[in-house]
């Protein structure tokens, strides 16, 4: 391990945005491409967006914690609530599943485009916590 | 945000990162112009968009829904890179026509009545 940090947060809908930032400042040390930081930006906005409103039901009391481990060649992002939780994962991960008819379904989806694997342990009643890494390509 | 409506073609001129802070202003605003406009396609400036995430996308399709109703079309025109991507991977390309411009988009649309 290089580098970690963890940050956590209520979930307010400016918080999206400081997570974003953050995870790509915390993945900059290790000089990733550019659109190695888009992505990563990408999947945090939607992992943490899904725990706000999701988990929290957009209730800005619930803490959003935000951990991140740098590897010399990887990042593992994990984003965790105690809110709802989600009775069927495997559904919820489904593209385009929604339960609002405003919002894509698309979350999940794009958080295993933009990272190598996203994994997602969730209880109702308890929370939820999506855990991503993504393998920076070489630079040598 | 910046609203403008030349002819049948209502323009939105987005800025910075869209996600869920802003996404239900947007939404908000977006609906309150295409109800009071006498307007029936919408186009999308994205050149001021550094980042975009599916809930603001989520407000682009709802949007695209509400004009394709009414027989209208959508148009989308400034993307860099990463939004053109991500309005790929969310389906948006396949609905949308993108343009060179602004102008180009108004012009298409507009059917060539209405020039800014």
């Amino acid at each position: 391990m290089l580098n970690r940090f963890r940050l956590e947060f209520p979930g307010r809908p400016d918080n999206v945005g400081l997570a974003r930032v953050t995870v790509a400042a915390f993945a900059a040390q290790v000089d990733p491409t550019l659109e190695e930081l888009e992505d990563i930006k990408g999947a945090v906005s939607e992992a943490v967006a899904n725990a706000i409103i999701h988990g929290y039901e957009n209730s800005p009391e619930g803490i959003v914690v935000v951990e991140g481990i740098l590897y010399g060649d990887a990042i593992e992002i994990f984003v965790e609530d105690t809110g709802k939780g989600m009775e069927n994962v495997a559904q919820a991960m489904e593209p385009e599943y929604s339960s609002d008819p405003e919002r894509l379904g698309l979350g999940f989806s794009f958080m295993q485009t933009f990272m190598d694997s996203v994994s997602v342990d969730s209880k109702p009643g308890h929370g939820t916590r999506v855990v991503m890494r993504k393998q920076f390509a070489s630079r040598h | 945000m910046e609203i403008e409506n030349v002819g049948d073609v209502l323009v939105a001129e987005l800025h910075g990162e869209i996600d869920l802070k802003v996404s239900d202003m947007l939404r908000e605003a977006l609906d309150r112009a295409l109800e009071r406009l006498p307007v029936r396609h919408l186009v999308f400036d994205f050149g001021a968009v550094t980042f975009i995430d599916s809930t603001g996308l989520g407000v682009v399709l709802g949007r695209y829904k509400k004009v394709a109703g009414a027989g209208g079309k959508l148009g989308v025109t400034g993307l860099r890179p990463s939004v053109r991507r991500v309005l790929e991977l969310s389906g948006i390309l396949r609905i949308a026509r993108e343009y060179n411009s602004r102008a180009e988009a108004v012009r298409a649309l507009g059917g060539g009545a209405a020039d800014a």
